[in-house]
C-alpha cells in the first residue's frame, strides 16, 4: 500500500510528468506525420484516378495523339515509350550486369572497384536532366537531329547504374561457400560466376532489371530534347519518337480540354504500369527470402 | 607373326598415346577455360571502366557545350541575374537562386517530418503495419514526377491560390519579414508552391534511408536505455538519434541531391520568370526548369550553350552534395562493421 502510494507519487512529480508529457507529444507527432506522409499518397493515387479513369477508352490505345481540339488516344505515345524503354534496357542492362559482376567477383577489395562504386552511386542520382544535356551533346548535335536512338541510350545511361547496384548487392549476398564448392572441383570462375552465382542471384537480379524499367517509364527530363516529339506514329528510330511522359508535358500544359484529359489518362497508364512493376519487383525478391 | 607383332605394337602404341591423347585434350579444355575466363574477366573489367567513363563523358561534354557561354561571359555568369535571348545576355543568379531556395523549402519540411515517420516506423508502429507502411513510403518514393507535376499543376496550385496563400498574405501582412516573405498576389504557381511539391517528393528519400539507418543501431543499447527507465522519445532522440547521427545526415544530403536536380515537378509550378523576388509566392525558375523548358526552343549558340552552362552549374553542385552523402553513409557503414 505504502508502495503503490510513493509510487503514485513519483509519477506525479513535476519531472517525470514533464517527461511524460513530452513523450506523449513526440509520439502524437509521429503519428501525425505517418498521417501526413501517406495522406499524400492516398491524396495523389486518388485524383489521379478520378480524373484519369474519366478519359480511358479503347481509343486511347488505339488511336495517335489528336490535333488540338479533337478527341483522339495515345497509341504512338504508348509505342514510342515501348521501343524505348525496351532499347534502353536491352542496351543498359548488359553492360550494367557484367559491371556489378566484376564489383561484386573479380573486383571486390580493390581499388577500382571502390572508385567505379563511389561514381557508379553518384550516376545512380545524377539529375536526369544532366543525363539528356549528355546525350544531346554525344549524339543529337552531331547527328544534327532528335532521334528515338538518343532517346534510347539516354534512357540507357539511367539503366546501368541502377542495375550495376542491385547485380552487385545481390551477388554479395550469395553466401561464399558456393562459390569455395565450385572452386574446389576445379571450376574456373567465369564458369563459377555464370553458372552458379548468377544463378544463385537470379531473382535478385532480375528485380534490379524491373526497378530499372519502372525507373525509366516515368523519366521525362531526359526525353525532352533527345527523342523530343512527335504527332505522328513513327517506329523510325532514327527520327524524332514520341513518349508517354513527354506528351503528358506538353498536353497537360496546353489550354485544350480534350489535351489535358489526354493528359491525365496517361499520368494514370504511366503510374499503374511504375506501381506494378515495382510491386513485381518487390514480391520477387521478399518471396525468395521467405 | 609380323602381324601379330604389329597388332602388339599397335597396342602398346594405343597404350601410350591414349593417356597423351587425353592429357592433350585435357590441357587443350584447360586452356579453353583459361581463355573464357581472361575474356570474362576483361569483359567485366571493361564494363566496370565504363561506368566510370560515362561520368568523365558526361563532366566532358558538359564543360564543351557550356564553353562558348563560359567564354563569354566569364565568372560573372554565376552572378548576373539578366536573361536575355534577344540581347544574348545571360547569367545564372535567378535560376541558382530558385534551386537553391525551393530546395531549402523542401528539407525544412521534409526533414523533421522524414525523422518522425522513421521514428513511428521503427519504434511505435505495431508489427504487422511496419512492412505495408514501409512499402507504401516507398512507393511514394517510385512515383515518377511528372505525376507530381500535373498533379501540382491541376491540383495544388489552384488550392494555394484560392486558400492558403491568401491566408498567409493576410496573416503576415503586418509582421516585418514574413510580409516581404508572402507578399505579392497569389499566383498559385510560384517558389513556395513548387518548394511544397518538392517536399513531398524528397520525404519518402528521408524516411526510408532514415529508418534503414535506426534499424541498425544495436537492440542493446536501445534495451539499455529502456532498462533504466527512458521513455520511447528519450531512447530515440538520446540513444538511436545521436548514434546513427553521421547516417541521417548523409540521407538529408542525398534527398537533397534529389531536390536540387528534380526537373518536371517544379517545372510545372514553377512559373519560369528569370528574376529573383523577396516574395515565395512571386513566381521564380530553378536551373532544371530553365533547361526544360527552353532547351528545345533555344534559338542560337549562344542561348544553347548557356542552357548547358546551367546543367554543367548542377551537376557541379549535385555531385558535391551527394559526394559528401555518400561519404557519411559509408563511414557509418563502417563503423557499423566495427
Amino acid at each position: 500500500m505504502a508502495i503503490t502510494a510513493s509510487k503514485t507519487a513519483a509519477l506525479d512529480s513535476p519531472l517525470y510528468a514533464g517527461r511524460r508529457r513530452r513523450n506523449t507529444i513526440a509520439k502524437g507527432m509521429a503519428y501525425a506525420a505517418t498521417i501526413f506522409g501517406l495522406g499524400w499518397l492516398v491524396l495523389i493515387l486518388g485524383v489521379l484516378l478520378y480524373k484519369g479513369i474519366g478519359g480511358l477508352s479503347l481509343a486511347v490505345f488505339t488511336e495517335n495523339t489528336p490535333p488540338p481540339g479533337a478527341a483522339g488516344g495515345l497509341l504512338n505515345a504508348i509505342m514510342g515509350s515501348i521501343m524505348m524503354t525496351v532499347l534502353g534496357v536491352i542496351i543498359g542492362t548488359p553492360i550494367g550486369i557484367l559491371a556489378g559482376t566484376y564489383l561484386a567477383e573479380y573486383g571486390r577489395h580493390d581499388k577500382l572497384s571502390s572508385v567505379v562504386r563511389f561514381i557508379n552511386d553518384i550516376l545512380l542520382s545524377a539529375p536526369s536532366i544532366v543525363i539528356g544535356l549528355f546525350v544531346y551533346e554525344i549524339l543529337v548535335a552531331p547527328m544534327g537531329h532528335f532521334s528515338g536512338w538518343a532517346g534510347a541510350v539516354a534512357l540507357a545511361v539511367i539503366v546501368i547504374p541502377v542495375v550495376v547496384r542491385t547485380t552487385e548487392d545481390m551477388l554479395t549476398l550469395v553466401p561464399d561457400t558456393l562459390r569455395e564448392a565450385a572452386a574446389s572441383i576445379g571450376l574456373p570462375r567465369a564458369h563459377m560466376i555464370v553458372r552458379i552465382a548468377y544463378r544463385a542471384a537470379q531473382a535478385g537480379i532480375v528485380t534490379g532489371i524491373l526497378l530499372a524499367i519502372a525507373r525509366i517509364s516515368g523519366e521525362t527530363a531526359p526525353l525532352l530534347f533527345t527523342a523530343l516529339n512527335n504527332q505522328f506514329f513513327s517506329m523510325n528510330m532514327g527520327a524524332p519518337m514520341p513518349s508517354l511522359p513527354v506528351v503528358i508535358f506538353q498536353f497537360a500544359l496546353s489550354p485544350y480540354a480534350e489535351w489535358q484529359k489526354l493528359a491525365w489518362t496517361g499520368a494514370l497508364l504511366i503510374t499503374v504500369t511504375v506501381l506494378g512493376l515495382s510491386i513485381l519487383a518487390r514480391s520477387l525478391t521478399s518471396g525468395r527470402k521467405s | 607373326m609380323a602381324s601379330g607383332e604389329q597388332d602388339v605394337s599397335e597396342v602398346a602404341l594405343k597404350g601410350a598415346s591414349a593417356p597423351m591423347a587425353v592429357a592433350a585434350s585435357r590441357a587443350a579444355v584447360l586452356r579453353r577455360l583459361r581463355l573464357t575466363d581472361a575474356i570474362f574477366h576483361g569483359l567485366t573489367r571493361g564494363a566496370s571502366l565504363a561506368v566510370l567513363a560515362l561520368l568523365s563523358g558526361v563532366i566532358i561534354a558538359l564543360i564543351y557545350g557550356a564553353a562558348p557561354a563560359l567564354s563569354t561571359f566569364g565568372f560573372g555568369f554565376l552572378f548576373d541575374e539578366s536573361w536575355n535571348p534577344v540581347t544574348e545576355r545571360f547569367g545564372a543568379l535567378a535560376p541558382i537562386f530558385g534551386t537553391l531556395v525551393t530546395s531549402f523549402i523542401a528539407m525544412l519540411i521534409a526533414v523533421p517530418v522524414g525523422l518522425m515517420v522513421a521514428f513511428f516506423l521503427t519504434e511505435l508502429c505495431p508489427k504487422m503495419l511496419r512492412r505495408p507502411i514501409g512499402i507504401a513510403i516507398e512507393l511514394l518514393a517510385g512515383i515518377p514526377s511528372i505525376i507530381y507535376g500535373i498533379w501540382g499543376l491541376f491540383v495544388f496550385a489552384p488550392f494555394m491560390q484560392e486558400h492558403v496563400q491568401p491566408l498567409f498574405i493576410n496573416t503576415f501582412a503586418n509582421v516585418p519579414v514574413l510580409s516581404t516573405l508572402f507578399a505579392g498576389p497569389p499566383y498559385g504557381i510560384g517558389m513556395f508552391t513548387a518548394g511544397l511539391i518538392l517536399a513531398i517528393m524528397v520525404l519518402p528519400f528521408v524516411t526510408s534511408i532514415s529508418r534503414d539507418v535506426f534499424d541498425a543501431v544495436p537492440p542493446v543499447l536501445k534495451e539499455a536505455a529502456y532498462g533504466v527507465g527512458c521513455t520511447t522519445w528519450e531512447v530515440f532522440r538520446y540513444v538511436v538519434l545521436p548514434f546513427t547521427r553521421v547516417g541521417v545526415i548523409g540521407g538529408f544530403m542525398l534527398g537533397l541531391g534529389r531536390a536540387l536536380g528534380e526537373t518536371m515537378a517544379v517545372t510545372f509550378v514553377i512559373g519560369n520568370a528569370h528574376h529573383i523576388s523577396a516574395s515565395l509566392f512571386a513566381p521564380g525558375t530553378t536551373i532544371s526548369a530553365s533547361i526544360a523548358n527552353e532547351f528545345t526552343e533555344a534559338v542560337g549558340d549562344l542561348y544553347t550553350s548557356s542552357l548547358v552552362a546551367l546543367g554543367l552549374i548542377l551537376f557541379f553542385i549535385t555531385f558535391c552534395v551527394l559526394a559528401i552523402a555518400r561519404y557519411l553513409l559509408l563511414r557509418l557503414q563502417q563503423q557499423g562493421g566495427k
